[in-house]
């Protein structure tokens, strides 16, 4: 399935709803360019939705990794909501979930950047 | 794409051998093929994502790694199932690595690195794994994993 990331605001949090195949190619391609425009705006609060995100690879998890470092180094946050299945267990076996900070609620992911 | 099925051998054993050019889009292709001959041989949903899944990483690591992403650089893919596992060969035409030479992607000082986990994510869903070099030269990932039901290709009792 096609990768998309649909940027909408939430106060100051830029919530990103994204769905599809987050891996090597397109979709890691378009979730890098997506993230370095929404930090070359000034958005400096980015939370992804991964629900509908359906298959991750290696590639994909990296990018996700890359995009929360261009965050830090920015001076920003980048967390991360309502995992999928596919998201969340790549997450888990790769330690990740040490690193970001996820949620499973969006009221409560947007408070939290406050 | 060329694929080589072959039939039964006196042991019961099926092999498909498959040469894929470094594209991009080998990797899902490679993929897709693996999991429905997963699904063919016998295997749950859970345990066909985790051989798809370690497919892909084989065939993104042949195509980043052996083939430095040269289309006319080929990679062998092969699946082997025998009465009580799938076996799983990528070779690529590269000049080969040392697993004991892949970083380790959970130690804190490599967690925060973009790419490294393809290995990790073979290993981890796979019940074998093992790189060597190849005879015709690059690295052969070689994987596994056992059917949960073993008897389903064993030949009816006489």
């Amino acid at each position: 399935m096609r990768f998309r990331a649909t940027p909408r605001l939430s106060g100051k949090v830029l919530i990103v709803d994204m769905s599809g195949s987050l891996v090597l190619g397109e979709g890691s391609a378009t979730l890098r360019a997506a993230v370095r425009k929404y930090l070359d705006e000034g958005h400096r609060r980015i939370l992804l939705n991964l629900a509908l995100v359906d298959h991750l690879d290696s590639s994909g998890i990296g990018e996700l990794v890359s995009s929360y470092t261009a965050a830090k180094r920015a001076q920003g946050d980048l967390k991360l909501m309502k995992l999928s299945r596919a998201v969340d267990s790549a997450l888990l076996i790769t330690k990740l979930y040490t690193v970001f900070d996820i949620h499973t609620d969006e009221a409560a992911a947007v408070a939290s950047f406050a | 794409m060329t694929p080589s099925p072959n039939g039964p051998s006196n042991n019961g054993t099926q092999r498909i051998d498959i040469t894929l050019e470094s594209l991009l889009d080998s990797v899902s292709l490679a993929e897709e093929m693996c999991t429905r001959i997963a699904g063919a041989a016998g295997f749950d949903d859970d345990d066909c994502f985790k051989i798809g899944m370690s497919v892909r990483e084989g065939v993104i690591n042949a195509y980043n790694y052996g083939s430095r992403k040269q289309r006319e650089k080929k990679i062998f893919l092969s699946f082997e199932l025998t009465q009580d596992k799938l076996i799983i060969y990528v070779r690529d035409q590269g000049t080969g690595f040392r697993l004991q030479d892949v970083p380790d992607p959970l130690a804190d000082e490599n967690l925060l690195k973009s790419s490294g986990r393809g290995i990790f994510l073979m290993r981890s869903f796979m019940d074998e794994f093992c790189v060597q070099p190849a005879e015709e030269g690059g690295a052969e990932i070689i994987m596994s994993k056992r059917l949960r039901n073993a008897s389903r290709n064993s030949p009816p009792a006489a």
